[in-house]
């Protein structure tokens, strides 16, 4: 037997952190079956009144962007906030940093441990409910479940490089709750949470597609529904990791200035 | 063999920002000034001084989580700045007042968690939990998550957590903290084993004398972020000018005990029938002291209180000034 890995562990540790909170996973599903019925209402009569497709969708495939979207809230990070922020401000980061760890790694890591579980109590029961109260179109072929599952986790694991970014700020700023509610307004807009991001005008949707946010939630979904397929689904996985590593470097760039600057809080 | 800790010229200002029409000013507060200390393998040592005097700046500045302002710092022979994972894997630290374990998981995968993270093979994680569970009793509530323990029962816990990969020196910052007597007691004779079987250098900051009495060979005590005091014990409790106290219950209301030679009558209770005496044990005992009290009244009970820390601290300071 060997030792395992670290990191892994800390994927694990988030997991099972998750799971201590079950009756606040079952409330963060009752709110997200409400939003994903509001959503209904709203986008089956944009789809409706233009005359049964609008930018490609039809009723079917409307109702699997809501319900995935829906069922990813409690996944993917689009609320700015994560533990580090508050770790940060109080001065318990001095714990992180003394252990032998990447804390930016170690932190990522345990978050989308977390995320990961929250799939179970919130992202599953979404999709599931929604598919059995209003239907929806899904592929057919194992090909967009495969890479779609592998974005899904990219998606993710994004979401929570570039919340990292706005905890780390907390070294500079005393409170990063300004950066915080930027990064929650911005996020759900662009990431494609209200209405799929195809459906802005263009400019818009230039502009969308020069942040990171589509590539959380918007390519995850495109992939996992089929709606984009074959090598234009690899592109926007490639558009993914190029925004996962950018994200990446940006917070181990700032960690280690952040590291220079650390006046630990507090005795 | 090197030392496990040494400092020299340790230095670390903080820049303060003036208030209301000063808000341009900026003043720097030398918060450790010019310190060089050493500390060889095994070495016992409480850090002591007021709070605000620069104990816990120096101590991030030991573990690489404060970058220091001037001097250089070596802990376990390494730059704890530019090598701080290789010492995280040396260092165990013990904060009173932050948590290191896994607030919503229960105790033993904590200290799962942690093996892995120092990447410490099964058997070794499995005999050294097993230690110390055994040795800081932490057997009935290893199941229970962090979150429901006790304040005893945790600092117990984050000892174990600070010391599962075996550091060769510990940092304890104010361990003992709000904990009961019992608590306290648990914790000091475990340290005293730990420095025992595995020669464990223990570095701690504390406003508890018992903390020191029972732990340390050797006490540091700082005033503005320089050292006023390094040497053992006693001769801390000499440099304080050693004043203890002796608490007599006579068996009836008496007088005020005052001219006995070296001492100094400190206060009366019950019309007298419990009365404080002041001592300076460089110059008489407690025995001396009693005998002068029995020739004057009849003693029913007795008792004898060292100078609590903060006492001492404020003793050398004002020797100083």
């Amino acid at each position: 037997m060997v030792a395992i890995h670290p990191y892994i562990r800390l994927l694990k540790a988030g997991f099972r952190q998750q799971s201590a909170y079950r009756l606040a996973a079952f409330g963060g599903l009752v709110a997200n079956l409400t939003f994903g019925f509001l959503k209904v209402a709203m986008l089956f009569a944009t789809v409706r009144a233009g005359g049964g497709t609008v930018q490609g969708y039809d009723i079917g495939s409307m109702s699997a962007y809501i319900w995935i979207s829906q069922g990813l809230l409690g996944s993917i990070n689009l609320s700015g906030r994560i533990d580090l922020a508050d770790r940060i401000r109080t001065g318990d980061v001095a714990v992180d940093f003394l252990r032998p760890l990447d804390v930016q790694l170690a932190t990522i890591v345990t978050e989308v441990g977390r995320a990961l579980f929250a799939l179970i109590p919130r992202g599953l029961p979404s999709v599931a409910i929604g598919a059995l109260t209003v239907g929806m179109t899904m592929p057919t072929t194992p090909g967009p479940y495969l890479l779609g599952a592998v974005s899904l986790v990219t998606g993710i694991t994004i979401s929570f490089a570039t919340v990292y970014l706005v905890a780390i700020a907390g070294f500079w700023l005393i409170e990063t709750r300004g950066l915080q509610i930027l990064y929650m307004v911005l996020s759900g807009f662009f990431a494609g949470l209200f209405v799929p991001i195809s459906l802005f005008p263009t400019w818009l949707l230039i502009v969308a597609e020069a942040t990171p946010f589509p590539s959380m939630m918007m390519y995850p979904i495109d992939i996992l529904t089929g709606r984009v397929t074959g090598w234009a689904s690899a592109g926007l996985f490639l558009v993914q990791l190029g925004w996962l590593a950018a994200m990446l470097l940006v917070g181990r760039l700032l960690t280690l200035a952040g590291r220079r600057k650390l006046e630990v809080q507090g005795g | 063999m090197d030392s496990v800790v040494e400092t020299h010229g340790l230095t670390r200002e903080f820049t303060r920002r003036g208030k209301g029409a000063k808000l341009l000013t900026r003043s720097a507060l030398r918060a450790v000034d010019d310190l060089s200390i050493t500390i060889a393998p095994g070495d016992s040592v409480g850090y002591i001084g007021a709070n605000g005097a620069g104990k816990s700046t120096t101590i991030k500045m030991l573990v690489g989580i404060l970058v220091p302002t001037s001097g250089t710092v070596r802990t376990c022979g390494l730059d704890p700045l530019k090598q701080r994972r290789e010492l995280a894997a040396r260092v165990g630290v013990v904060f009173g007042q932050r948590s290191q374990l896994w607030w919503d998981l229960p105790v033993r995968e904590s200290f799962e968690i942690l093996s892995a993270i120092h990447r410490l093979p099964p058997s070794r994680s499995r005999a050294r939990t097993d230690e110390l569970v055994d040795r800081l009793e932490l057997g009935e509530f290893l199941a229970t998550p962090v979150r429901q323990l006790s304040l005893g029962q945790r600092m117990r816990a984050e000892v174990a957590a600070a010391l599962l990969h075996q550091p060769q020196l510990v940092i304890l910052d104010e361990p003992t903290i709000g904990l009961d007597v019992l608590s306290k007691q648990r914790l000091r004779e475990f340290l005293i084993q730990e420095r025992a079987t595995h020669g464990t250098t223990l570095l701690l900051t504390t406003h508890d004398m018992g903390d020191i009495e029972r732990l340390c060979d050797r006490v540091l005590v700082v005033d503005h972020g320089r050292v006023v005091h390094d040497g053992d014990l006693d001769g801390l409790a000499r440099a304080a000018g050693a004043g203890r106290t002796l608490v007599v219950d006579l068996t009836g209301p008496t007088a005020d005990l005052g001219g006995i030679p070296h001492t100094a009558h400190l206060g009366s209770e019950v019309d007298g029938a419990r009365q404080r005496l002041g001592f300076d044990s460089e110059r008489t005992t407690a025995a001396a002291v009693l005998a002068a009290v029995s020739e004057r009244a009849e003693v029913r009970d007795l008792s004898i209180e060292e100078p609590d820390i903060e006492d001492v601290v404020r003793r050398i300071y004002h020797a100083r000034r």
